[in-house]
């Protein structure tokens, strides 16, 4: 789907429709993740490691069944755990698929110095270009979610592709694949709000979680990976996950008005001496028996 | 007259090795710096090796700055402190901006804005080092403490943004305006008229 810019349109000199044509109604793909029915397997930990052939990552463990403290450079998706007292149901393990949320206004990417280093597909993945990263790490600035790791020996930063290659053949995520509880969920984003909708709607009155709801924050112009959380007030309560995410407002200011400003004040600078030179000129010292050209003193 | 007599000694070679390594280094990280600070200027890493070579070498090259900076403040530290003298200079100094020097007070080795600008210098190199540590190891600081990653961003853009204004103050100074202090820096000597005008304390310590 990555490659949904190559899908034909209009072809010239052509009797009939176009073959094809408008057969894919949306181009943007979603990742759906029911924190409701996670278990907390790994098996999309695994999935992950697996398809993306990343390299050992040596775990940690800290009295949960959490893999390790936070994602690495060689370890994209990781199952944040944490023991919540819900208000509704009392004590609950949470279980949350941690990863690039593949935001539609990317932190990273605004953040990111090096032309091409960070691009978006037009289907929505925020996928990094190792052959274009200088290793600056101004992507681990931008990103609200901690998500971008630097890899110490390559220099360059890695994260979750969202499997930007096999999506392009129309495979769905290899951690979707991976999930034996059908806790995962891969389609367009239209219809994966749709389906958390309906769990949602499900959970509440069905189940009595009246404060189930979507994650899916308009902070950063929603995301490219859905949550369903059982507890839609306390999102922090999941390993973390930011209430109200945004782009840090200090990369804002700084690739917005503080760069014009700066290009102008250097750019003022230059002219002001140039202006200056042309006015005032040179301090010349008048040398005895030298010629050298300058004012009678 | 032999070279001796007509000319002074204005910077010591150690002065002026030490100098170039500040101003070669700083222009590399300024080249560099300018390349991840605005991506229409991006093509400047292209001329140092690329983008990877130049993020590489422009923490280190700011090191070596640094360590250079330092090395000039304790050679010139006390040169560079202040006096009343350089209060009544600075109150003239739209005097020196329009060349009518001879209504200034007198300067010692280095007049109050040199002082101002090497003092203003030296902060911007520590506020670059503090903050580009930070960015240097941006992976390091913890999530917990990521507001230190924001400040340091801006710490390192306001500081290099402000060396920048400095350098082009000093080169042009340097180069164009200030006949003689180009040569002066490179071969160390001037003329004894140009310490005479430009710094006739140094001068009276010099010829007494």
């Amino acid at each position: 789907m990555s490659q949904a810019t190559l899908r034909i349109q209009r072809i010239s000199g052509h009797a009939g429709p176009v073959p094809g044509e408008g057969t894919q109604r949306e181009l943007q793909v979603c990742k759906l993740i029911d924190t409701t029915t996670c278990i907390g397997c790994k098996a999309c930990e695994v999935a992950c490691i697996e398809w993306n052939d990343l390299p050992y990552a040596e775990t940690s463990f800290d009295n949960t069944i959490q893999t390790l403290p936070e994602t690495q450079w060689n370890y994209w998706n990781l199952i944040k755990f944490n023991e919540y007292d819900h208000p509704e149901h009392g004590f609950m393990w949470l279980m949350r698929k941690d990863q690039c949320m593949h935001c539609a206004e990317p932190g990273c990417l605004e953040a990111c110095p090096s032309d091409g280093a960070i691009v978006q597909y037009a289907n929505g993945i925020v996928d990094f270009q190792q052959e274009h990263c200088i290793g600056c790490g101004y992507c681990i600035i931008g990103c609200p979610f901690n998500i971008p790791k630097f890899n110490p020996t390559t220099k360059k930063v890695y994260k979750c592709t969202l499997c930007a290659d096999r999506v392009a053949s129309g495979l769905e995520p290899a951690c979707i694949k991976a999930c034996p509880t059908g806790c995962l969920h891969f389609g367009t984003k239209e219809d994966m709000l749709h389906l958390a909708e309906q769990r949602v709607k499900q959970l509440r009155e069905h189940y009595g979680f009246t404060r189930a709801g979507i994650y899916d924050p308009p902070g950063v112009g929603g995301t490219g990976v859905v949550y369903i959380l059982h507890d839609a007030t306390r999102p922090e309560a999941y390993g973390g996950l930011p209430a109200d995410p945004h782009v840090p407002w200090t990369v804002r200011l700084w690739k917005g008005p503080l760069k014009w400003l700066g290009n102008l004040a250097i750019a003022g600078g230059l002219v002001g001496v140039v202006l200056h030179y042309l006015r005032v000129g040179p301090k010349e010292t008048h040398e005895q028996g030298r010629g050298e050209s300058g004012r009678p003193s | 007259m032999n070279r001796a007599e007509a000319e002074i000694l204005r910077y010591s070679f150690g002065e002026r090795v030490n100098h170039w390594i500040a101003g070669l280094s700083y222009i590399y990280c300024l080249l560099t710096g300018l390349a991840f600070w605005n991506p229409y200027l991006f093509w400047l890493a292209a001329l140092v090796g690329g983008g990877p070579v130049a993020r590489f070498w422009h923490p280190i090259l700011g090191v070596v700055f640094v360590a250079s900076m330092a090395v000039m403040w304790r050679m010139w530290a006390s040169d560079m402190r202040t006096s009343e003298a350089d209060r009544a200079w600075l109150a003239h100094m739209g005097d020196y901006v329009r060349n009518r020097d001879e209504q200034l007070p007198p300067s010692d080795r280095f007049n109050a804005g040199q002082k101002m600008f090497f003092w203003l210098m030296l902060l911007c190199a520590a506020l670059l080092l503090l903050s580009g540590i930070g960015l240097w190891l941006v992976d390091s600081i913890p999530w917990s403490l990521r507001w230190l990653r924001y400040t340091a961003i801006w710490v390192h853009v306001l500081a290099g943004l402000a060396s920048i204004g400095l350098f082009i103050i000093h080169v042009y100074m340097g180069t164009a305006m200030v006949r003689g202090s180009f040569r002066a820096m490179v071969r160390g000597y001037v003329s004894r008229t140009w310490a005479r005008v430009h710094h006739p304390l140094w001068y009276e310590r010099l010829a007494r």
